[in-house]
């Protein structure tokens, strides 16, 4: 077995200084009656050669960025990422560490923290963010449940634009605590509206998505006012990362917690995950927030270091009044994501975006100019939106398939309404000629 | 030349033995990523874009965008890859030797499953896409929960949840689930006041009371503290076999039964779970629900604090509140194939995003396919000697917190060192000059001084002797020169962290000088 030293010789050794005649007494204190009689019922163990050409055979049935154009987002984003993350993210220092609970000997994940919490801090425009949550919708969620904290309330107003599987993940969570979600409809350009009617002394937060499921781009500045206006907080939940760099900071805006989905930043789409939830707020909220915080401290000698703080927080601790039980969270991920951040900088990421905007514009006016296709909604769109078209979703994206193009994600589970709608993505990872394909794909045979 | 080892550092075993795993060595210094920003550096350059380019305020209104990032660096990529590389060695990893953090599971993390989880047609998939498209991944996903379902004894595993902890909030929510659907209200879940810290924070997090119990003096929980506390309020009882004392939990079937008659469900903590592959099964021994933490016990690697996977079994009569959507396995006359089934009306709905951290997943089958049935209990065996054999060589020096054997770890106290003023942080401090990772500390928190260590089945015997040594050296040293164990670490980068100053005045992300 080649992941487990000990020889036979050696555990006789061993089983010798422990002062028993065999393995099988070690077990002794598990009753007989309790003991598996026969050996589980798995494959036999195999050879890296066998193990690895089984999984490669997996790996081959799946489309992926390597057989097909994506136009797919809704939440997870196929974007570049440069080669400098594998390697540094594949080197054992960081992937084979733990949480860093001795800090003498953590200071590479503390650092790393640290200046996540730094980039993310100024991205949102907030003070204080943490060491990732899981994805963006538990980190919505967890958003939610801190505002309830907060608050004392119990009443969770959601923009129209919610992606549903955030808005299901929210369900799940709240059910327990018993809060109350309410959403606002979405009006004729896209965005939401009526959220100030929906705002009252009971409502713990204002959740606004942005952009929206739909790509639309949310007044943020009015829901925040509503929510202040009766004393509840202001949430923006931001599922494509990148666009902060273009958009204006939420925490401008008046959003008193901004949380989302970072996977953009350097982390594989990896069929969902692992990803990587962020959480950010202001400072006098700090003691209300979920999850890992690292700050800057000295050593004996009075150098500088760093160190998991605020602690008292955590389940560890606070154990059934702490304020999450999240313990492990997404380090590696954020580790990706911050030398994704170091890389770009503040240009290259703001560059990135406008790239990802002019892709979307191209597509959108490609799209206005095709007879038979349409956009439904006219408010601004970051890198994704909704495209109508004349004859049904599904055979629009199966003719996009056959020009070896996932074409977006068919809307007809979630917005009924819209008709055949599909949500599409433009990212930097499809060029001119792709979107040429793809909206003549969708259109479809001119006849 | 200053960095090359001084000869007698290289050759003599007796060196070796004196600073245990750890030698000097070259060490960096390396400032933050903003304190190396030069304005007009770039770490990347973008393709060329072959769209018409637009103008953000044009296209967006001058109020919705940004005129400028803060917070991020300007920086080379040259500059990139030295900075994480050279904070990298500031790190203790498992690769780099022993790592006995009890309750942990630091086992070695096979490199082979890093390569299948970059493999493109796992890494780069989206996962909305078309269920024909990926029926590789559905089909991959459906395996894992067959092992894993066979590996615990239970009925149905569901993948999604993405850590332990989010494992245990499905599991307690799918126990609310089955009371409330049974019109049953209740109010309490009783948890053993040797547990992690999650067990109760996830009850909380569900509405309910936790109600501590008692573990013996023997460190078990006993039938007769869990009927004491029983009643037909309690949704359930959580538990962790073998508990976070190392032991196996013998009363665990009467337990059940008592927890059970009073219509009581019981949840069981996988944490441990290393210790029983293939020995015995949580499901065998009337365990309704548990979390299975892929990154302890099936190889994924810790990540620094995660990613780690915390997939939930259940017992059928579970099975309903599962988590959705679930990968099911259609019949030929549905056309054969993998699809995601939504269709669960009492599911607890949906927890994650997506599928959960399939990354994880795709690692946690390859150890699996690796190990196979043999290899899978040569784990536990292994896991379980090496921890009884560290108790053997420490028990004189660290009085253990139990009697008799152990499973996959030991807990040892501080108790004899106390009359030299020397604690099991100094000892855990002075054990990194060693070169070794400590054990967990001051946890379970029922032990006073509790040093809780596990070696796992990845360890050598001479590795366990060169730990053994090293830590039976910190003793001899406690006795003889106490204020050298106190004022550890000696060797690191850094000196013992001032934690209480972090917390009074929290800085918590990084400012220009002269910023605010």
């Amino acid at each position: 077995m080649r992941y487990v030293p000990n020889t036979e010789d050696e555990v006789r050794t061993m089983l010798e200084r422990i002062g028993v005649p065999s393995l099988e007494s070690l077990f002794s204190r598990i009753p007989a009656r309790l003991r598996l009689d026969r050996p589980l019922a798995l494959p036999r163990g195999a050879g890296e050669q066998e193990v690895l050409g089984a999984l490669e055979a997996l790996a081959r049935r799946n489309a992926c960025l390597d057989t097909h154009r994506y136009f797919l987002g809704a939440g997870v984003y196929p974007h570049f990422i440069p080669t400098a993350i594998d390697a540094l993210a594949s080197r054992s220092e960081f992937y084979t560490s733990y949480t860093p609970y001795q800090p003498e000997i953590s200071q590479g994940t503390l650092q790393t923290i640290f200046e996540w919490q730094t980039m993310i801090a100024g991205l949102t425009g907030l003070d204080v963010a943490n060491a990732s949550m899981y994805d963006g919708a538990s980190a919505t969620a967890e958003a939610a449940l801190m505002a309830m904290r907060v608050t004392r309330r119990p009443k969770v107003v959601v923009s129209a634009g919610l992606h549903p599987h955030t808005r299901e993940v929210l369900e799940t969570y709240l059910d327990g605590p018993g809060g109350k979600i309410v959403a606002a409809a979405r009006g004729p350009d896209g965005r939401s509206e009526g959220v100030g009617a929906l705002v009252d002394d009971e409502t713990a937060c204002v959740i606004v998505q942005n952009p929206s499921f739909f790509g639309v781009i949310e007044d943020v500045g009015d829901a925040a006012k509503s929510a202040h206006a009766c004393g509840a907080l202001a949430i923006v939940t931001v599922p494509e990362a990148l666009s902060l760099a273009l958009l204006r900071a939420p925490g401008a805006l008046g959003a008193d917690i901004v949380c989302g989905e970072a996977q953009s930043f350097g982390v594989p789409m990896s069929f969902g995950g692992p990803h990587l939830g962020f959480l950010a707020a202001r400072e006098r909220h700090v003691r209300q927030m979920p999850g890992r915080l690292v700050g800057e401290t000295v050593d004996a000698r009075g150098k500088r270091g760093f160190v998991l703080t605020l602690s008292t927080r955590e389940q560890h601790i606070r154990r059934d009044r702490a304020t999450s039980n999240i313990c492990t969270n997404q380090g590696l991920m954020l580790l990706r994501a911050t030398i994704y951040l170091a890389l770009l900088g503040a240009r290259g990421l703001r560059e990135l975006a406008v790239q990802n905007l002019a892709l979307a514009e191209y597509a959108r006016s490609r799209i206005r100019a095709t007879p038979g296709l349409e956009l439904p909604f006219s408010a601004p769109v970051f890198n994704e939106f909704v495209v109508r078209v004349a004859d049904s979703a599904p055979a629009a994206l199966a003719r996009a398939l056959e020009a070896g193009i996932v074409g977006g994600l068919d809307l007809a589970p979630f917005a009924e309404d819209l008709g055949p709608a599909i949500l599409v993505c433009t990212t930097e990872l499809v060029s001119r000629a792709d979107i040429d394909a793809l909206v003549a794909a969708l259109a479809g045979d001119p006849r | 030349m200053t960095d090359a080892p001084a000869p007698q550092d290289r050759d003599s075993t007796t060196a070796v033995h004196r600073v245990g795993n750890a030698a000097r060595g070259v060490s960096y210094e390396e400032p933050l990523l903003f304190e190396r920003s030069r304005p007009g550096r770039v770490g990347f350059e973008l393709r060329e874009l072959d769209v018409p380019a637009v103008d953000p305020a044009e296209v967006l209104g001058e109020a919705a965008i940004r005129s400028e990032v803060a917070g991020l660096p300007e920086l080379s990529e040259v500059e990139v890859v030295r900075h994480f590389t050279r904070i990298s060695t500031w790190n203790y990893a498992v690769d780099l030797g022993p790592y006995p953090l009890g309750s942990c599971t630091m086992k070695y993390n096979p490199k082979l499953n890093e390569v299948a989880s970059r493999l493109p047609g796992f890494a780069n998939a989206h996962p909305l896409q078309p269920e024909a498209l990926s029926q590789g991944l559905l089909a991959l996903i459906h395996e894992l929960e067959q092992h894993l379902a066979e590996v615990s004894g239970m009925d149905r595993v569901s993948l999604q949840p993405a850590a332990g902890a989010q494992g245990e909030l499905a599991g307690i929510m799918m126990i609310r689930a089955y009371h409330e659907q049974r019109g049953d209200r209740r109010s309490k879940v009783l948890i053993p006041d040797s547990a992690h810290g999650t067990n109760p924070a996830s009850a909380a997090l569900n509405g309910y009371d936790t109600v501590s119990v008692p573990s013996g003096p023997d460190g078990l929980l006993h039938p007769s503290a869990v009927a004491a506390a029983m009643s037909e309020d309690v949704a359930a009882l959580m538990l962790t076999n073998p508990n976070t004392l190392g032991l196996f939990e013998e009363h665990i079937v009467e337990i059940c039964e008592i927890v059970h008659a009073k219509g009581g469900l019981v949840y069981g903590d996988g944490a441990n779970l290393n210790a029983i592959l293939g020995i015995a099964r949580p499901g065998d021994l009337g365990i309704d629900v548990m979390h299975f933490n892929l990154h302890k016990t099936f190889s994924t690697p810790h990540g620094g604090g995660g990613p780690g996977a915390g997939p939930v079994g259940v017992k059928h009569l579970l099975a309903p509140h599962l988590p959705v959507p679930v990968v099911r396995r259609q019949d030929e006359s549905e056309g054969g194939g993998f699809t995601l089934d939504y269709e669960f009306p009492r599911s607890i709905g949906r927890l994650h995003g997506n599928f959960g951290n399939v990354g994880m997943l795709v690692r946690a089958l390859a150890y699996i396919r690796s190990l196979g049935p043999a290899g899978l209990r040569r784990c536990a065996e292994m896991a379980v000697v090496n921890a009884n054999y560290l108790l053997a060589r420490l028990a004189e020096e660290y009085p253990p917190a139990t009697r008799g054997h152990v499973m996959h770890e030991c807990v040892l106290t501080d108790r004899r060192l106390e009359a030299h003023g020397v604690t099991t942080l100094d000892v855990a401090k002075r054990l990194i000059d060693h070169g070794y990772h400590p054990p967990t500390i001051y946890f379970p928190l029922i032990v006073p001084g509790a040093l809780m260590i596990e070696p796992t089945e990845s360890e050598s015997l001479e590795g366990l002797d060169r730990l053994a040594d090293a830590l039976l050296d910190i003793a001899r040293e406690a006795r003889e020169e106490p204020e050298r164990v106190r004022g550890a670490p000696h060797h690191t980068r850094l000196a013992r962290l001032d934690e209480t100053r972090a917390a009074r005045r929290p800085i918590l992300r990084w400012q220009p000088a002269g910023s605010e």
